[in-house]
């Protein structure tokens, strides 16, 4: 069985990572090539691009970038942000990534995830999810969290699933940047509902937040950015407690 | 100089890339007059089983790799279209080795499988020198090859599956050696030297 995955998330924008507290006040974090090299032979499961900047003129920076990363490193990578067609699923997977995270797109037409599950095979489409607490419960947001849609979070994870989606990466905003661990309820309660990998994203803090979703949630893969960019948590400083802990990944 | 199976599927770009970096020649092709030149074949593939064999009876890659004699490396969905039979989209394939591939049971795993998984080989097999017993690589499938009489290697996921298979000058993996660190790094190597090897013999 596959063991538990720790993934760094990269916030892209022209090239950089970047990394800001609930989506915004964004700082530079470093170069993305050098930080995916880095991650990767720290132990790194796998990595998450998502371009934050993603517009038609940008298309063709993050497809560079792609055949960059791709070149320079050997272990899975996911790419997301401003994808909307199957056209740009098939130039990225193409130059080198192993999956694309639609969010945006899947809300407007979630044929899409269809789409692009029957062509490029479910394994290679995450269906990126962002959920914010409201006094109305989970709602989706989309267009980077800017903007709130009338979808249940746990209703819309469950249809992404049911359209074809291979993996559901789902992000807490009202976690995001804040460090307080993961938004366990949540996650517990997406866990009873989908027979898909989930990744859990927001609020990581520090070594015992990861080893609470894993134990508590059973989730597949734990997602974090600033925790590692900024050097505060080393990812084989992590696994070892992890595997210490009684949680099996790779070593 | 190796031969890559270009039919519209999977993540060649990786497969090169991972060729790139142990400084081997490789060309991507859909043509089985260019690919029949080739000392080596790498089949590697991603997607769904009836269109991808669809693909290669319409290219003839299929009677090209059913006739070729030299190594041929299939990767994930290309191992499964090595065996007799696919479940996924009731899908008759290369028949290069035996078997049926049957989806993992959802009501008991997670599915797709995706992640790193350890695998355990057979001693002896060229394909996997060098590399630790249980090291891990990278799985993304749905469906899998059950374990049978040409498997050399396998991991778990709720039932013991193919993890790799030989038989004769065929070869498969289900994992992703491209995507999976030094330890797949290694395997495309062996796989390399295992044709250097074959060809020696011969002479």
């Amino acid at each position: 069985m596959a063991v538990k995955r720790i993934i760094p998330c990269l916030d892209v924008k022209d090239g950089r990572v970047v990394k800001g507290t609930n989506f915004v006040n964004l700082v530079d974090a470093g170069s993305a090539v050098e930080l995916a090299a880095r991650y990767s032979a720290e132990g790194a499961d796998e990595l998450v691009f998502l371009d934050i900047t993603a517009s038609a003129e940008n298309r063709k920076t993050i497809l560079a970038l792609v055949r960059e990363v791709a070149r320079a490193i050997r272990i899975p990578f996911t790419v997301g942000g401003g994808i909307s067609t199957v056209q740009d699923i098939e130039n990225l997977l193409k130059a080198g990534a192993d999956k694309v995270s639609l969010n945006t797109s899947i809300v407007k037409n979630p044929l899409l995830i269809t789409e692009a599950a029957k062509q490029f095979g479910s394994q290679a489409v995450v269906a990126a999810i962002d959920v914010k607490e409201t006094v109305q419960g989970y709602k989706v947001f989309i267009k980077g969290g800017r903007e709130e849609t009338g979808l249940e979070g746990l209703a819309w994870c469950i249809q992404a699933e049911e359209l074809g989606a291979g993996e559901i990466l789902l992000t807490s905003m009202h976690k995001d940047g804040t460090r307080s661990g993961y938004d366990i309820a949540l996650l517990e309660m997406l866990q009873k509902h989908v027979r898909v990998p989930v990744i859990a994203s927001g609020g990581a803090g520090n070594m015992q937040d990861f080893l609470d979703a894993f134990k508590q949630t059973g989730v597949d893969a734990c997602l974090a950015a600033g925790l590692f960019h900024y050097g505060i948590l080393a990812i084989s400083e992590l696994k070892e407690f992890l595997n210490n802990n009684g949680i099996a990944v790779r070593i | 100089m190796i031969g890559i199976v270009d039919y519209g599927a999977g993540n060649v770009a990786s497969v090169m890339y991972a060729l790139e970096a142990l400084g081997i020649e490789a060309v991507l092709s859909a043509d089985p007059v260019v690919l029949s030149t080739a000392d080596k074949i790498i089949f590697p593939g991603v997607g769904e089983a009836s269109s991808a064999m669809a693909k290669l009876r319409l290219t003839g890659i299929d009677s090209f790799l059913t006739s070729y004699r030299e190594p041929i490396l299939g990767i994930c969905l290309g191992m499964q279209l090595l065996a007799a039979f696919s479940e996924e989209g009731s899908t008759d394939c290369l028949s290069l080795i035996n078997g049926t591939c049957r989806m993992f049971d959802k009501s008991l795993v997670k599915t797709p499988h995706i992640g790193w998984a350890q695998v355990q080989y057979n001693a002896g097999n060229a394909l996997f020198e060098g590399i630790k017993q249980n090291d891990f690589f990278y799985y993304a499938h749905s469906y899998f090859l059950p374990e049978q009489e040409e498997t050399i290697a396998r991991s778990e996921n709720s039932t013991i599956f193919s993890a790799a298979v030989n038989k004769g000058n065929v070869y498969g993996v289900q994992f992703h050696p491209e995507k999976s660190a030094d330890a797949g790094l290694r395997l495309l190597k062996n796989f390399v030297q295992l044709h250097v090897n074959n060809r020696e013999e011969q002479a």
